[in-house]
Formats: structure tokens, C-alpha cells, sequence
């Protein structure tokens, strides 16, 4: 690299001063969290407000399984089922339509992909109001069907699995596999899933993400009866917004399994996040 | 991989074949699954998309010209809805507190993202991939968790943010009560769960740009900032333009963070002071499910303004930057 550039991307120690800062900023509503969850109620009228961890974790995660206005554990693990459903049929879905629209030749083919691309910028609560009243309709009310079913195709996935398998299949392969007399579903069985892999994992951690945290559609069609983990933790707060401790402990269960899985896969995620952005 | 082993043996009470017949079968085959088993592969988006999001979405359009109860009577009529929308009081306080919460929102974050990206982009950082992951943290907690955390760091006897401010002399203030602060306090939320998602998205499109134009500048003795506007900025618009529209469709919709600092109050503050368009709609459709046909009107309604928004968000950036 030339001194001229050399000078141009130096970075002083107030870079640095900016981005501790930052990370501060980000960390610190997850450290207050955890300082909440582990306290006992009557410390938190401190003043100052509390700043160290206590030892009160047990005892406040007891009350929230105690707790049958909530029925946070059907929610834990509703949340469990549902995240886990949605992104392995997302991740299916969606690399199997990818794999068509970035390597087979059909009739409408750049409309339908276009029509793709347009359903990823309607927004999605457009739909909804009607959308509840299917689920009334079904008799989905308060069952996991109404907040798996509409979700087990994402626009998002196709278009991501298609600019991925764009580059990273080739036509050599594929054709190849053609002249040993290979049908398409067995290409894309044995050549495009294995090399779709990492674009995979990357949506499926997003798709999981996104379905675990989901708020909005959840509350509408599911009861305390019956809540993922989001509704539970809303409807907790709601009763027990005296009970800090209780309601943050449940939130620190709730947001502690997305963080080992963010601090695992980070750099992936992250990476994923990254190039979507450039590419799209 | 053994792509040579496709052909199952045939079932043993198959008669034998002649060995021309055979071949032309599979090649019948063959054809017939180049042609249609696209389709197959595509079906499955196709089909769940569209019946529960397309048609939702073409129903409520449908709806909105009635008087519609979601579990009873329907009639027709016509475009009351949307005549009524235009003198509707909580529509546009709705309105209003959707727009005010957004900007305060989208404005600052923004420009702190575009601050962070800019420093996160140095050659020589140390520890950069550390600063990324904590910087994108708060986007992997859910909005649910976030609006609880702040609800209680935004309280009024004993929050965080009351003491700090006491420090500096200034009295605790009661965040849910005044348009203001619990815009203020509500859009707190949604800066800090984005603020470092738009910087990565921000970065990736700065690490686009080819370095050798800065080395060009450089020689010609531009400043670092004179190379911020004249080529960071510039390059920048398309993936600007991105992150400008990608939070007007989220920060439009705004739904959670208002309502769980309500505790669960639709319509979010005793006087509605932090109400958006999509609890309005809510309160309209679900809460109250025999004005559905109205409710219904609104979500078009804020269909149109996101889109209208993103349209003008689009030309007024390009415009601004070239």
C-alpha cells in the first residue's frame, strides 16, 4: 500500500474512544438486564440504581414458573417448535425455488421472479386484518397452525437462495449431471444443495431469528392460554409490571438463547447480512 | 457422488421391455421433467404466498369498501371508509405520531450509522470483528424483550435514565405521559435494536467502493472530509437508498415498541400520545372486530403513505447526493 493511503485510512485514538463508546451503548440494556433478573425486588428502588449482579436469579425464575397467567414454559417451548418448523421449511422452499430461478429454464420465468422481488417490499400488515379472519375461519385460533402455516415460504429466501446459487453452482456441474441421465430433483438432491450450504445456514439463522422474535401476528391470533415466548413475556409484563425481577428474568431466559446463538455464528451472520446488502 | 446409479432396477413384476420402447419412455421422461418440474419447484412459494399473503392482502382492499364485521355481517359501501379516514381525529394524531417517532428514529439513526460505518471502514482497526458483533447485537433481541428493558430504564421514580438526567440537575420526567417524551423514549427503542444493523449494511457498501479512488484524491490533496462528500457519500447512494427505504417500511409500521410501553394498551398513552397508524388499525380491526371494514382502510391507507414516503425518501436522496 502507498504512504498516501497509508495516511488516508489511519486511525487515531479517537476512533477508537467513537467505537468503545458504541459497543458501551450496545451492551449495556443486556447487562442491566441481567443485573434486574438476578436482584431481588427491593433493591431496585436503589438509588443509585443497582449496577453489580445479585443472587436472586433462582428465586425470580421460580415466580415465572410459578406463573400461570403466563404459561411461560408452553411458550418456550411453542417458540421452539414453531422457529424450528418455519426455518427448515424456508430453508427448503427456498433453496428449491432459488435453485430453479437461478438454474432451469422455464416459460415466465423473469416475471415470476420479478413478482418476488415486488412481494419483498409490501409491507405485511397490509394483509393483515383479513388474514385473522381466515385464521377464525380454519379454526386455527390459538394454535400453533396460525403462526407456522403463513410463514413456511419466504420471499426473502427465494431471492437470497437464487443470487446465491447464481454464482455459486456451475452450469458445467449441472450439466454433467444431465448427461449421466440425473433427473432435476436428484441435481439439485446431490450438486446444488451440498453447494448452497453456507447461503443456507445463513438464512436459516435469520429465518430463526426473525420467527422467534415475531411479535405483532403471534399476539394477535394466539391467548396467554397458548403464547410463544414474545406473547408471554408481553402478557407477563402486563400483569406483573410491578414484579421487575420476575419479568426480567423471564426476558433474560428468552434472549439468551439468540445470543449464544448470535455469539457462535456471529461472524457468519454478520457476513450474510453484509454481502445481501451489497449484492441486492 | 454417484450420479450414474439414478436409474432404480425395475420392479420384478414388470414385463420386459423391448429395449427402444424403453429408452423412448425415459426420454419421454426426461422431457417432461425439464419442462415441468420447474414449476414444481417454484409451486411451494407460489402456493402458501398466495393464500395467505396475497389474497389477504387483495381482501383487504375488497373489505375496505365495506362495513365489515370479521365474525358477522358485511354491506357495501362504497369509499365511507376512506371519506370518514379524511376527518378522522385519531387517524391523524395516529398519523402524526407515527411520522414524529419515525424521524426521531431514522434521522439520528442514520447519521450515527453512517458515523460508526466510516470509522468501522479504517484499514488498520484493531478488533474490528469484535466491534461489528457488538455494534449488531441489539438487533438479535427481540422487540418484545427491548421495549421491557427500556420500559423500565424510561421509568419514571426509579429508571436509569431519570437518575442520569438528576445528575445533571434536570427533573425525573414521566416518559409515558407527554407526546414528546414518550416519542422520545419509544423511538430510543427502535434506534438502539437498528442503529448497528444499518452501519454493517452501511460498511458493506463503503467496502464496495474502490480504494483506489481515494488514492487518487489523496494525491491531488483532498482532505479526509473533502473525500467523505466528494466519494464516500456519492458511491454510497444506492446502499443508502436501500437502508432509507428498507426503515421507512419498518419504521411506518411500528407496532410493538409503543404497545408494550403502553403495557398493552392499544391505543398507547391515556390520551393517545403514542398511538401509531398500525395500533390505530389494530384497535380498529382486532381489538374491535366489528370495524374491520374500516380498519382495513387504514391499512391501505398506510400502505400508500410507506409507499409514497419511500418514492420521495428515493428521489430526494439521489437527488441530494449527486
Amino acid at each position: 500500500m502507498t504512504s498516501a493511503s497509508r495516511r488516508l485510512w489511519r486511525t487515531s485514538p479517537l476512533t477508537y474512544v467513537a467505537l468503545v463508546l458504541a459497543t458501551l451503548l450496545s451492551i449495556y440494556p443486556f447487562y442491566y438486564m441481567v443485573v434486574i433478573a438476578t436482584r431481588s425486588l427491593d433493591s431496585i428502588n436503589d438509588v443509585p440504581p443497582p449496577v453489580t449482579p445479585g443472587g436472586s436469579f433462582g428465586d425470580n425464575v421460580g415466580r415465572v414458573l410459578d406463573n400461570d397467567a403466563a404459561n411461560f414454559l408452553t411458550g418456550l417451548l411453542n417458540s421452539v417448535i414453531v422457529s424450528t418448523v418455519v426455518t427448515l421449511s424456508v430453508v427448503i422452499t427456498g433453496s428449491l425455488a432459488g435453485f430453479a430461478f437461478a438454474k432451469l429454464r422455464f416459460r415466465g420465468r423473469n416475471i415470476l421472479l420479478l413478482s418476488i422481488v415486488v412481494t419483498m417490499m409490501i409491507p405485511t400488515q397490509l394483509g393483515l386484518i383479513p388474514l385473522w379472519g381466515m385464521i377464525q375461519d380454519l379454526n386455527w385460533y390459538d394454535t400453533l397452525y396460525a403462526v407456522t402455516v403463513p410463514f413456511l415460504v419466504s420471499a426473502f429466501g427465494v431471492f437470497m437462495m437464487r443470487q446465491y446459487a447464481t454464482q455459486a453452482v456451475s452450469d458445467e456441474l449441472i450439466e454433467a449431471g444431465r448427461v449421466d441421465g440425473a433427473s432435476t430433483f436428484r441435481i439439485y438432491w446431490n450438486i446444488v444443495l451440498p453447494a448452497l450450504r453456507p447461503a443456507a445456514a445463513v438464512l436459516g439463522l435469520l429465518t430463526f431469528m426473525e420467527t422467534w422474535n415475531s411479535f405483532l401476528w403471534p399476539y394477535a391470533v394466539l391467548t396467554p392460554e397458548n403464547p410463544t415466548l414474545q406473547v408471554s413475556l408481553a402478557f407477563l409484563s402486563y400483569a406483573y409490571y410491578t414484579d421487575y425481577s420476575q419479568v426480567f428474568a423471564a426476558t433474560a431466559i428468552g434472549t439468551v438463547p439468540l445470543v449464544i446463538v448470535f455469539v457462535l455464528f456471529g461472524r457468519q451472520i454478520i457476513g450474510g447480512i453484509m454481502e445481501g446488502a451489497v449484492k441486492s | 457422488m454417484s450420479l450414474s446409479a439414478t436409474t432404480a432396477p425395475p420392479p420384478p413384476a414388470a414385463p420386459p421391455r423391448p429395449p427402444a420402447a424403453r429408452r423412448s419412455r425415459s426420454h419421454k421422461l426426461t422431457r417432461l421433467d425439464l419442462k415441468y418440474s420447474p414449476y414444481l419447484y417454484i409451486a411451494p412459494f407460489f402456493l402458501v404466498f398466495g393464500v395467505f399473503g396475497l389474497y389477504p392482502m387483495l381482501r383487504t382492499a375488497w373489505m375496505s369498501l365495506h362495513d365489515w364485521n370479521l365474525i358477522g355481517d358485511h354491506s357495501f359501501i362504497g369509499f365511507d371508509n376512506y371519506t370518514r379516514l379524511v376527518t378522522d381525529e385519531y387517524f391523524w394524531n395516529a398519523t402524526l405520531n407515527t411520522f414524529g417517532i419515525f424521524l426521531l428514529s431514522t434521522v439520528p439513526q442514520l447519521l450515527i450509522a453512517l458515523f460508526l460505518a466510516n470509522l468501522l471502514n479504517r484499514t488498520f482497526l484493531r478488533a474490528r470483528t469484535l466491534f461489528r458483533m457488538a455494534i449488531f447485537m441489539p438487533n438479535v433481541v427481540s422487540v418484545a424483550a427491548v421495549a421491557i428493558v427500556f420500559g423500565m430504564l424510561f421509568q419514571r421514580d426509579f429508571g436509569v435514565i431519570n437518575w442520569v438526567l438528576g445528575l445533571v440537575g434536570v427533573n425525573p420526567v414521566d416518559w409515558d405521559a407527554e407526546r414528546w417524551s414518550s416519542w422520545t423514549a419509544v423511538a430510543s427503542m427502535v434506534n438502539w435494536r437498528w442503529t448497528g444493523y444499518n452501519t454493517l449494511i452501511l460498511l458493506a457498501g463503503m467496502q464496495a467502493i474502490p480504494r483506489d479512488l481515494y488514492e487518487a484524491a489523496e494525491l491531488d490533496g483532498a482532505g479526509q472530509w473533502t473525500q467523505f462528500w466528494r466519494i464516500t457519500l456519492p458511491m454510497l447512494t444506492p446502499t443508502f437508498v436501500f437502508v432509507v427505504i428498507l426503515s421507512t417500511i419498518g419504521g411506518l409500521q411500528l407496532f410493538t415498541e409503543p404497545l408494550v410501553f403502553a403495557n398493552g394498551n392499544i391505543i398507547g398513552g391515556d390520551q393517545r400520545e403514542f398511538q401509531t397508524l398500525a395500533m390505530y388499525m389494530y384497535e380498529l380491526g382486532i381489538e374491535n372486530l366489528n370495524t374491520a371494514g374500516y380498519g382495513a382502510a387504514v391499512a391501505w391507507a398506510m400502505f400508500l403513505m410507506i409507499a409514497l414516503v419511500s418514492l420521495v425518501n428515493f428521489l430526494l436522496v439521489r437527488r441530494t447526493v449527486k
